[in-house]
């Protein structure tokens, strides 16, 4: 059964979503979803130990070894990518019973889960596949149950989103399939391992060149790098609260560890950053979007969309620290990927609880809510200091490993990177400030209900957010401080999964 | 392997053009979604010409003579691809439904002054 493991990640919520559809039960489809995402935790869980104690996992579906069948291959790197995600899925769905009743048709709610767990299929599909093409297959069916799930929200705006999202998204699938193609033409042969060995040997080469250049844009898209990220804000903020959360916690993490995979172990590190010099595109839009969304983000009315702008932000940190190409940078890039997850996650289900029960997110309609519902807006403070990059959270130890990925690095303009990412921590704390603000030196608005949401639902009867939401969102505020004191176990496994990536020994 | 060898490639590169300008240049939601088909259905062709060896045949085992066989495995992963293709189109055709019967329009600046107004 154990060695089964790498495709039950898969099968199990596969085969989940057409059972949430048949169901047509709410709750029972429900209780279906979450039953998935938490064995997929557990079976995460258990990989990565598995991982950590014996090397790397090969599983060749259907007993056709590789390179000739598709391989499942999981390593610490794509291990921790699993424990995200499903970590982040285990959270989000106990969260998602109220949060979805009241935001989706009670018919469609058995539908939602379904496009739940096909999202969740998609994502782990991609991270535990060893096979380029898999990828493909898998991106799209996580793509396209997202689009559906971003469809879903409340306002039409929500539509456009979706659609807009379908579009930038297709073409970002589509280039990666050219990219695929290409490296079939050269070496024919899809098994990530295999193409590494035969890539290298073939050398530098043109089509190979044309292959990375279609793959970079293919996967800044769909991990939203700054300018292609026009489709994540829209998305973010007119999916319900539940999608959001999930999404922006796991969506563009995954598409980071394509572009990891991609560049460091198809490619090679050499490759990527010496021929091609990937850094030199990569570490600019890095820089660019750090600084221009964080900007963005201070100037937004929805709390949502500012914190959509600064996921963007975030995502830029990522990238700067793969850019650096060293195993600190990289060690910075993994682990802000855990952290960033569990930031977002908290903060997105925070503005869920208020979405509940204000009904709108605006800032000017989170006046005076402090004294109503205290633990969401504590929620929403600590998240918030997470993002910032306060000591003892999840935030500081990103921050800490990029800076010093930075200062390895010799050259004034270095020390520059290093200012850039303090200047941008203190917009965080600005654009977090300004909710605050509302939240708790405000007078609450007079008893008319703000933004417009559920008639008869004015601020002056919004209550706290049931346990049921609250709890789920301090499970993954609580990780925040828990992981930002002791970041012995998040370090370690992103530092050797750096150094393998690098191809150094861990 | 000379210009006219590598007319399937020049088709592929002259649909992925059009299908992309499509995509870029029209405010039609509809067409938006033609133009994205054309550019997803141009990958298509590069995946088939790349498996087709002249003169090979299907790969199915012969008793007799030693036949070319093209590479089968291209072609099955475009059969993949093309129920991708198709997921994609209905699902980005059934949101233009829903955002004609949300804004009464599906002209890309009709719906942009709509969400002004």
């Amino acid at each position: 059964m154990t060695a089964h493991l790498p495709v039950l990640q898969v099968v199990i919520p596969l085969l989940a979503a057409p059972l949430c559809a048949m169901v047509r039960h709410g709750r029972i489809a429900w209780g279906i979803a979450l039953a998935t995402s938490w064995t997929t935790f557990g079976i995460a869980i258990r990989l990565l130990a598995q991982v950590q104690a014996e090397g790397p996992i090969s599983y060749a579906l259907g007993g056709w070894a590789a390179p000739v069948g598709i391989e499942y291959r999981v390593d610490l790197v794509n291990a921790f990518v699993l424990v995200i995600v499903t970590a982040i899925g285990a959270v989000v769905t106990p969260y998602a019973l109220k949060s979805v009743e009241q935001e989706i048709d009670a018919a469609k709610i058995p539908l939602f889960y379904a496009a739940f767990v096909l999202c969740l299929t998609g994502l782990l599909g991609i991270a535990v596949t060893g096979d380029v093409f898999n990828v493909f297959v898998f991106l799209e069916v996580s793509s396209l149950s997202a689009y559906a799930l971003i469809a879903l929200g409340q306002d039409r705006r929500a539509l456009t989103a979706a659609y807009q999202y379908l579009i930038m998204g297709s073409i970002g699938a589509t280039f990666i399939v050219i990219g695929i193609g290409m490296m079939y033409v050269m070496t024919g042969t899809l098994n990530m391992v295999d193409l590494s060995v035969l890539l290298a040997e073939l050398g530098p080469n043109r089509t190979v060149a044309v292959a990375f250049g279609f793959l970079s844009v293919g996967i800044s898209l769909k991990l939203a790098l700054f300018p292609l990220h026009f489709w994540l804000p829209n998305a973010y903020t007119y999916a319900p609260s539940a999608v959001t959360a999930f999404i922006a916690s796991t969506a563009t993490k995954v598409a980071v560890y394509m572009l990891l995979r991609f560049f460091f172990t198809v490619f090679g590190g050499v490759f990527s950053f010496d021929v091609m010099q990937l850094d030199r595109v990569l570490l600019p839009l890095a820089l660019v979007a750090i600084f221009s969304m964080s900007l963005v983000a201070i100037f937004q009315a929805n709390v949502k969309r500012m914190l959509a702008y600064s996921s963007v932000a975030q995502i830029g940190y990522m990238i700067l620290g793969i850019s650096m190409a060293s195993v600190t940078g990289l060690t910075a890039g993994i682990l802000h990927l855990f952290n960033h997850a569990l930031i977002k996650g908290g903060l997105f289900m925070a503005l869920g609880c208020v979405m509940y029960r204000v009904g709108s997110v605006e800032i000017e309609a989170m006046r005076g809510l402090a004294k109503k519902m205290p633990w969401t807006m504590a929620a929403f403070v600590a998240g918030g200091f997470s993002l910032i990059g306060l000591p003892f959270t999840v935030g500081f130890i990103s921050k800490w490993y990029l800076i010093l990925g930075a200062l390895e690095r010799d050259g004034w303009q270095w020390w520059l990177v290093v200012g850039l990412v303090l200047t941008t921590s203190l917009m965080a704390l600005v654009y977090i400030w300004r909710v605050v603000e509302a939240a708790y030196f405000q007078e609450a608005p007079n008893a008319e209900s703000p933004g417009g949401g559920f008639p008869g639902e004015g601020t002056s009867a919004v209550v706290e957010a049931p346990l049921a939401l609250l709890i789920p969102t301090w499970v993954l505020i609580v990780a925040n401080f828990y992981f930002g004191i002791d970041a012995t176990f998040t370090a370690k496994v992103a530092g050797s999964a750096a150094r393998s990536l690098m191809g150094i020994a861990p | 392997m000379n210009v006219l060898g590598l007319v399937n490639y020049w088709a592929f590169i002259f649909l992925m053009m059009v299908g992309f300008y499509i995509l870029i240049s029209q405010g039609n939601l509809i067409k938006k979604i033609v133009g994205l088909s054309i550019f997803q259905t141009s990958v298509f062709i590069l995946y088939i010409s790349m498996g087709k060896i002249r003169g090979g045949t299907a790969p199915i085992l012969m008793s007799e003579g030693d036949p070319v066989y093209s590479n089968p495995l291209p072609h099955v992963l475009i059969l993949t691809a093309i129920v991708v293709g198709v997921a994609t189109t209905a699902l980005g055709l059934s949101l233009v439904v829903r955002i004609h019967e949300a804004y009464g329009t599906i002209e890309e600046d009709e719906i942009h002054d709509h969400d002004l107004a």
